[in-house]
């Protein structure tokens, strides 16, 4: 069950928190912000103890906005304080997962919420460094990031003796260099150490050795700029949205065959029957066919998961999970095969070369994979593909190579007629140009 | 070769953090702004910078997409043809500016100008078909318009961003991602249409999150739930 609303007025399925401010002139400047009441939350967090904000976090019951979902004010409380080390905050700004598209637009529009976020995210946790490493095919987004943070400088919210507190901390804005595997977190420290950005094995986990062996924390970018709402409304008007243990709002991203794409702000819970309701439907003249919850990594949904609550436990319990609220959206002109395939190719191009399941075996499904999309081989290869999928599930050393097996395993699961009818027609029986959004025939 | 200013800009790169080898790789894009690809001198110059060996900078510069180790044109166009972009019509866009351009998958026009390269998900799914030049956001793409936009930028046409500054050289903009800012932040939009969809919406329908202080909220939710 979702929020039962009592109050009596204005509160309808969309809660913009995070975007509310997207639309505002020159919205990415300190003055835009600062006009909507922005950096008050930081005031308010400087004349709280940091342990006091680290309890409003974890009351707030905010969860890893990244996908994984793991509680972030507990996530910080795990910082050893007593580790005479110097501690880190590190954004995970890498947004990577196909189909996810919400943290580059919020970058894009409102920086200073993101930078706000960090100030009292290191404040609780007793950095005084901290570092925000975003993907670096995004040029303006990294831009506008530069131009917030040296803003934030001159206006004395960063720096030494911020507002008067005492507290200082230095942000830096950090490019990466393409490479998927940097969104997992331990593989993102050894990038930002300057190296390959492979992840490591765990323990110890960054909390106790994270940057530099030092205690860190890495929350995505949405997580943290959270953290200023909550501070500003407390956490109880955070718990009051969403579901008994998924609280909150997120970033609905809706994309592919529906009337409008785009971003949908709302309580943990939705459902994608009410959010293709507000986004005018699947695309005229066509049906659902199969979508994403949380982008390619995690299992396929279909027309039968419509009122599925989007929340973590109810996601879960359907055989998916929530992941980055990233809704690709498929008609039925769609080969699942195809799209598939391509997502494999992600995979195998993404994978880091550390763990042999995930190397070998991403090329191993690739090839199988190729061969049924051509129409050849066998129907037996569809029992080769979920057992190279058993192979790699739950034996890579991250969850890349669990995340390839997702769209395998969960398209076999409810499209099997569909694999083997391209084996018996000797080919895909789709028209790969109906499912674009022009009149174009492929060269 | 890497002149003296850019051996002064990439130590300035490594100061800016607690331990310098964290600079590598905003000094690699550094080196690709000043070089126009990856080249040995580069790695020499990083390697000498931070006390690694060349070796151990190559070993990094090799394992990341954005590094190249072959010179790239002015235009770097990068078409997204992961599976959401590609069947809404990535692929039919790559398909056309191979013909049009006469070159393959990472592979530069005779003229220098143009590269040409099938890109991962961007994060801009809800303006698929999306390309980007320079890293720079060209959404809601269509063969034809893909053809114009190659032709104008071959040709020196000004083109701009769909949601940024006038579209900058490949080089200029690897300068940026090594953190030297352009003063280019103030150009372009907020957000697209697609980032306000839902923003929209709500205003039209004047919904708002719930307002602040209600502390009451949360305890009159869950007895609504247990009344059901």
């Amino acid at each position: 069950m979702t929020v039962v609303s009592t109050s009596s007025t204005n509160e309808g399925p969309l809660t913009p928190v995070l975007t509310a401010n997207w639309a505002d002139d020159r919205s990415w400047t300190l003055a835009s912000y600062a006009a909507q009441g922005g950096y008050q939350a930081l005031d308010k967090a400087l004349g709280m103890s940091p342990d006091e904000v680290i309890t409003a976090v974890k009351d707030s019951g905010l969860r890893g906005r990244g996908g994984a979902g793991f509680p972030t004010g507990m996530k910080w409380s795990f910082i050893p304080q007593d580790n005479p080390n110097p501690k880190y905050l590190v954004v995970n700004a890498d947004e990577s997962e196909p189909g996810t598209c919400k943290d580059i637009p919020l970058m894009m529009a409102s920086p200073h919420t993101l930078v706000e976020g960090v100030i009292i995210s290191s404040y609780a946790i007793r950095a005084n460094r901290a570092f925000i490493y975003v993907r670096g095919e995004v040029l303006h987004v990294i831009r506008r990031l530069q131009a917030a943070v040296a803003e934030a400088y001159a206006a004395g919210h960063l720096g030494t003796n911020i507002h008067g507190s005492g507290y200082d901390l230095d942000l830096v804005v950090h490019a990466g260099a393409g490479a998927y595997i940097c969104g997992e977190e331990t593989a993102l420290l050894d990038s930002l150490e300057g190296r390959r950005g492979q992840p490591r094995l765990r323990p110890p986990f960054p909390a106790v050795a994270g940057l530099y062996a030092s205690p860190t924390v890495i929350n995505n970018a949405e997580s943290i700029a959270s953290v200023p709402s909550i501070i500003e409304n407390g956490a109880d008007w955070f718990a009051g949205m969403g579901t008994e243990k998924s609280n909150g709002f997120g970033i609905f991203s809706l994309s592919g065959h529906v009337t409008r794409p785009g971003q949908y702000e709302a309580p943990l819970g939705i459902t994608l029957r009410q959010l293709l309701d507000l986004a005018g439907g699947v695309r005229e003249g066509h049906e659902l066919k199969f979508w994403t919850p949380g982008g390619s990594s995690t299992p396929l949904f279909t027309a039968e998961h419509l009122d599925v609550p989007l929340d973590f436990e109810s996601v879960g319990a359907a055989g998916s999970m929530l992941g980055t609220r990233a809704l690709q959206i498929f008609d039925e002109t769609v080969c699942v095969v195809r799209a598939v395939l391509r997502w494999t190719e992600f995979y195998k191009h993404e994978s880091c070369g550390k763990c042999t399941p995930c190397r070998e075996g991403t090329w191993w499904l690739v090839q199988v994979l190729g061969r049924l999309e051509k129409g050849q081989g066998s129907a037996e290869d569809l029992d080769l593909l979920l057992d190279q999928c058993d192979n790699i599930l739950g034996r890579a050393f991250c969850a890349l190579g669990d995340g390839a097996t997702s769209p395998i395993t969960s398209s076999i699961k409810y499209f099997r007629d569909e694999y083997l009818a391209h084996l018996e027609q000797g080919g895909c029986p789709f028209d790969p140009a109906k499912s674009s959004l022009f009149e174009e025939v492929l060269a | 070769m890497i002149d003296e200013t850019t051996y002064a800009e990439l130590r300035e790169i490594a100061a800016r953090y607690p331990q310098a080898r964290s600079g590598l790789l905003p000094m690699l894009h550094l080196v690709q702004s000043a070089e126009g690809r990856v080249t040995p001198e580069g790695i020499q110059a990083c390697a000498e910078v931070l006390g690694l060996t060349e070796a151990e900078v190559s070993g990094v510069a090799t394992f990341y997409t954005m590094y190249k180790r072959r010179p790239v044109g002015d235009y770097l166009v990068g078409v997204c043809t992961n599976t959401l972009c590609a069947v809404m019509g990535g692929d039919a866009i790559f398909e056309r500016l191979k013909d049009h351009l006469e070159v393959g998958n990472d592979e530069t026009t005779a003229d220098g100008r143009i590269t040409l390269e099938h890109i991962e998900c961007n994060a801009a799914c809800d303006y698929a078909p999306v390309m980007m030049i320079n890293w720079e956001f060209v959404d809601n793409q269509t063969p034809q318009s893909a053809v114009e936009l190659v032709d104008d930028l071959r040709s020196g046409v000004e083109r701009h961003s769909t949601r940024g500054p006038r579209l900058c050289t490949w080089r200029q903009a690897e300068r940026v991602l090594a953190g030297f800012n352009d003063g280019l932040a103030d150009e372009g939009p907020s957000a697209g249409a697609a980032s306000l969809a839902g923003l929209s919406i709500a205003q039209e329908n004047d919904w708002r999150a719930p307002s602040a202080g209600r502390g009451a909220s949360a305890g009159e939710r869950i007895e609504t739930e247990e009344g059901q």
